[in-house]
Formats: structure tokens, sequence, C-alpha cells
């Protein structure tokens, strides 16, 4: 597949490298131009020297026929800009946002672009996960649309230990996909009793992640 | 009428003290405290400290009751950040932001923005006066420079 990637800072630098180690094809947008030389010391002919927020240098890195542009710059109004404009002037198939303060995961979609990836987000799932008394992970957005996908653990006196999925009591909307029970895949039927120690995967929209948490953790 | 700035700097310290003196009811954002130096010492307006991109200071700053908004920071991409937040989320009535690549300015303004290049707009200005063009240049220019003789005087110790 084809990238564009806006912004050649330690995020930008380090997708592009892995994107490149997996085969894919890269081309790098890097304002600054003593960065965009030592990308290119490191990686090859994969940069051009210019501002990403310019439609010409989109067009010359071609993001009107990249599989994605993604704005990963360390600032959150360039990275909407970016995508902005990368949709607008270019047509780009698809648009990818870096967004570094999680309040404006909300601008972004009010305006049009709807894959943003928080860094504080994602790091906050790492942290939930390890946590022993968490439990309770958003692996990930839906892509266009408002839903997530949610893991959690059943622990010791949750309310929905040794109830069935239909009594637990998840707001509406909000469905148990599949159950992980020691290392198998359960099918999350209306009757099948929830156990101590199962990891649940849930669909749920975005807007009522608190009430599944409660639901799952009282 | 309410109006919120964001961006307080020459053009923003300027625009709210006429609205001020106008009679209307003005906030203006800025990240800098000092940038408020630039407001005059009767300013009635509220200074507001912060981050005009985010909602939770515009919303201090009064967006909700605002009907004209103006993001005039030195960042396009604040500025049309700013500007598409107020017009988006909160649907203020008059929303202007000061682009000045002519291109991004031309872009967003068929999003339902007012934008407007300080490069075209000055450029077209001189341009008009220069060759004589009689239905922009005078008119704008002898406006413009009877502010400039207004704040001079307002200083006591220039020209003495």
């Amino acid at each position: 597949m084809y990238f564009v990637v806006a912004g050649g800072g330690e995020v930008g630098y380090h997708l592009s490298k892995a994107l490149l180690e997996a085969g894919h094809e890269v081309m790098i947008i890097e304002r600054d131009r003593r960065r965009a030389l030592w990308i290119e010391e490191q990686l090859g002919s994969v940069v051009i020297n210019a501002p990403a927020d310019e439609g010409k240098y989109q067009i010359q890195a071609g993001c009107q026929r990249a599989d994605a542009v993604l704005a990963v710059t360390g600032d959150d109004e360039d990275n909407l800009i970016i995508s902005q404009l990368a949709k607008l002037k270019c047509g780009a198939n698809r648009v990818i946002a870096r967004v570094n303060n999680p309040k404006n995961e909300i601008v972004f979609k009010a305006m049009g672009i709807d894959e943003t990836l928080s860094s504080t987000r994602v790091l906050m799932g790492v942290i939930e996960q390890e946590l022993p008394t968490g439990g309770f992970m958003p692996l990930m957005p839906l892509t266009r649309s408002d839903l997530e996908i949610v893991e959690a653990e059943i622990a010791a006196g949750s309310p929905a230990a040794d109830r069935e999925v239909e009594a637990v009591g998840l707001p509406a909307g909000a469905h148990i996909g599949a159950i992980v029970r020691k290392g198998k895949i359960l099918h999350a039927h209306r009757d099948t009793k929830l156990e101590v120690g199962d990891r649940i995967i849930v669909f749920a929209p975005t807007a009522v992640e608190q009430e599944v948490r409660k639901a799952l953790f009282g | 009428m309410n109006v919120v700035i964001v961006g307080c700097g020459r053009t923003g310290a300027f625009l709210a003290e006429l609205l001020d003196k106008g009679g209307d009811t003005v906030s203006i954002v800025d990240v800098e405290r000092s940038a408020f130096k630039r407001l005059p010492a009767d300013f009635k307006g509220t200074p507001v400290l912060g981050d005009g991109t985010d909602m939770d200071i515009l919303r201090q700053a009064g967006i909700e009751s605002a009907s004209a908004f103006l993001s005039l920071t030195q960042g396009d991409n604040r500025n049309l950040m700013a500007a598409q937040i107020a017009k988006k989320i909160f649907g203020v009535g008059q929303v202007f932001a000061k682009v000045n690549d002519p291109i991004r300015a031309a872009t967003y303004r068929g999003q339902g923005l007012y934008t407007f290049s300080r490069t075209t707009i000055l450029g077209t200005l001189l341009h008009a006066v220069i060759t004589g063009e009689k239905s922009i240049g005078p008119n704008l220019m002898k406006a413009a420079m009877k502010h400039d003789e207004e704040l001079s005087a307002d200083l006591p110790s220039v020209g003495r």
C-alpha cells in the first residue's frame, strides 16, 4: 500500500520506518530542512521538504492516489487542516489524524475527520490493561461510527459474574460479541452464564462507555 | 452585539478597541497574558487567558451568546480550527478567520467561513492606490489613516 505521512517528527519517522519495513511505500512531508535531510539519510528518498498543509505539496507527495494520508504532527490544528485539505483538495481515499489533546476528538469528528488516534487514549488503554483491578479496556473505535470495541474481565464480585448474558444490564445499543473462557471463544447467547475470569468483548456506542463499565464492575 | 475575538495581537486589539468604543460587548482570547497590554486602559470588554481552539475557553469567553467570532492569531491553521469550532459546534452567525495563505483562504470560504488574507487585501489595496483605481482604494485608505491619527493623538508624548 501507499501512505503519505504528514510530519516527520518522532511519531512520523518511526511510523514510516515501520511501514517501510512491512513492505509498504511511504512518502513523508516534513517542513524542517534539517530534519528532512536526516530522515533521508536514515530511510532514503522518501521525504519531501515542504509544509504539509499546502495543497500543491500534498499533490506532489501523491495524496490523491495514496491508500491513506496520515497526519501525525505534534500540533492538532495542523493535523486538522492537513486532513481537511487532503480530503477537499486532493480527494484522498482515507485520512487518519493524530489527536494530541483528547478533547479534540469531538472537534475533528464534527469537522469531517472520522478517523483519529489519540496517544493519550491509547496509553490509557495500556495502563488500564496492566492495572490489576482495572480489567476494562477500550480496544478501538469502529471506523465511521460512534461505536467502539471494549474488552473486560469479569472479576470476582462483578455484578455480571454468574449472570446470564441477557441479565447483565448493559445499556441500550451495547452487545457482548464474544466470551473468551480458558483461551477458547464462546458465543454469547442470551442464556450463556458469565463466569469469573471470563474476558468479554463488547460492542458499544462510545457515549455509553461509563454505563458499560458500571454494569460490569458496579 | 456580543463579539468573541481570538488573538490579541495588533489587529485583534485594535478591532476590540473599535468595537468596545462603539458599544459592543467584546471578549478577547490570547494564550499570552502580556498580549492584553495592547488593550487600552479604559477597555470595558473581557480579556480571557487561554487557547482559542479549546472549547471550554471559548465557552468561558461567552461564545454561546456571540453573534460574531473572529480568529486573528498568527497561525492560519489555528484560525481555521477556531473558526470551524465557532461555526460547526457553536453555530455562531458570522465567523471570520485571518488566513494569510490565499489558497487556504479560498478553500475554506466554500465551507461557510468568511476567510480573508492580509496578503491579498493589502496587495489589492496598494495596487488600487498606485494605479489610481477609484472604486477600491481612496475611501478605505482614508478611513484607515484616520484611525492611525486618532491612535497617535491618544499618546500624549508623540510629536512634542
